[in-house]
């Protein structure tokens, strides 16, 4: 989950400017996020269950983005 | 008059509040437990305090919406209840869908304890309505994620009906964004629903009822009856 592109992300544009003055001047901009691993148990559609998870708790819609993948182990 | 103050597991205003309502306003105070769906129509106000609900995990209020009591306060807001949140209260009213738009980390990352001004900007509330439209109060602020942010329709529909009932400004009343602590779009400390029975703000007016602590300006917000 990353705030929606738009949003000023405090802490990504602090690290953007350490990065800068660390000498990577080509960093134009960092978005900092979380990183979530969900262990499921294989019953059904395993992305309709993620979508209605972030939808209904674990991304605000208000001011966040999402994306995920499902790996099978 | 009778109030209720919501605890969750992390509330830490709750006593503040509680102190404020009973001792200083005068009014029959309860707690009201997270884990309890219950009737709230006996209560003239409901406050959902600051604090650091269930950690602040994931995000501020992500959690403590899901509480029982939440749907209690739901009942209670569509049949006109007057709600109040402060700070995480704030937080929680608005991922509960209660307020629009969302609170956001502040923008100088810094957690900021200190007191702001912020101008009363709708006396047509059922909280503001003992001010002086303009009037400057002078309130504490305490938190880390205060940065009101919301897409530009709904901004423009709070700014259209008015619903923007406190912004941060300069001591003399001039909204400056030198005086803004966190970033917030449109200097906004405070918001209320459409109905104006649902208010939420940054501040805390709980701790400005007694000159000891170095403000009297929330208190006529807490008096909401009579």
């Amino acid at each position: 989950m990353t705030l929606k592109p738009g949003l000023l992300d405090a802490q990504g544009r602090v690290l953007q400017e350490a990065l800068n003055q660390l000498g990577f001047e080509r960093v134009q901009d960092v978005r900092v996020g979380k990183y979530l691993e969900i262990d499921l148990q294989p019953d059904g559609d395993p992305h309709a269950q993620v979508e209605a998870m972030c939808r209904q708790l674990l991304a605000n819609p208000v001011i966040e983005q999402y994306r995920y993948e499902v790996i099978e182990e | 008059m009778k109030a209720g103050v919501i605890v969750f597991p992390g509330s830490n205003c709750d006593r503040d509040a509680f102190h404020a309502l009973r001792d200083v306003v005068g009014y029959e105070v309860d707690y009201l437990w997270h884990a309890e769906n219950r009737p709230l129509d006996d209560y003239g106000l409901i406050i959902v305090p600051g604090g650091f609900s269930y950690g602040d995990y994931l995000r501020p209020g992500a959690i403590a919406r899901f509480a029982l009591i939440m749907d209690s306060v739901r009942t209670y807001a569509e049949r006109g209840g007057l709600v109040l949140g402060i700070c995480n209260g704030f937080q929680i009213l608005c991922e509960a869908g209660l307020l629009p738009g969302a609170l956001t980390r502040n923008e100088g990352l810094k957690f900021r304890c200190r007191h702001v001004y912020v101008r009363v900007e709708n006396i047509q509330t059922p909280f503001t309505r003992r001010y002086r439209m303009g009037e400057v109060l002078k309130l504490p602020i305490a938190h880390g994620d205060g940065r009101y942010v919301c897409d530009a329709l709904t901004l423009e529909r709070l700014q259209r009906n008015r619903q923007i009932i406190f912004r941060y400004c300069r001591p003399d009343g001039v909204v400056d964004p030198d005086w803004n602590p966190n970033g917030s779009v449109d200097s906004i400390a405070g918001i209320a629903n459409e109905r104006f029975n649902v208010l939420g703000m940054m501040p805390h007016p709980e701790r400005a009822c007694e000159w000891l602590l170095g403000s009297e300006d929330g208190r006529r917000l807490l008096s909401v009856a009579g």
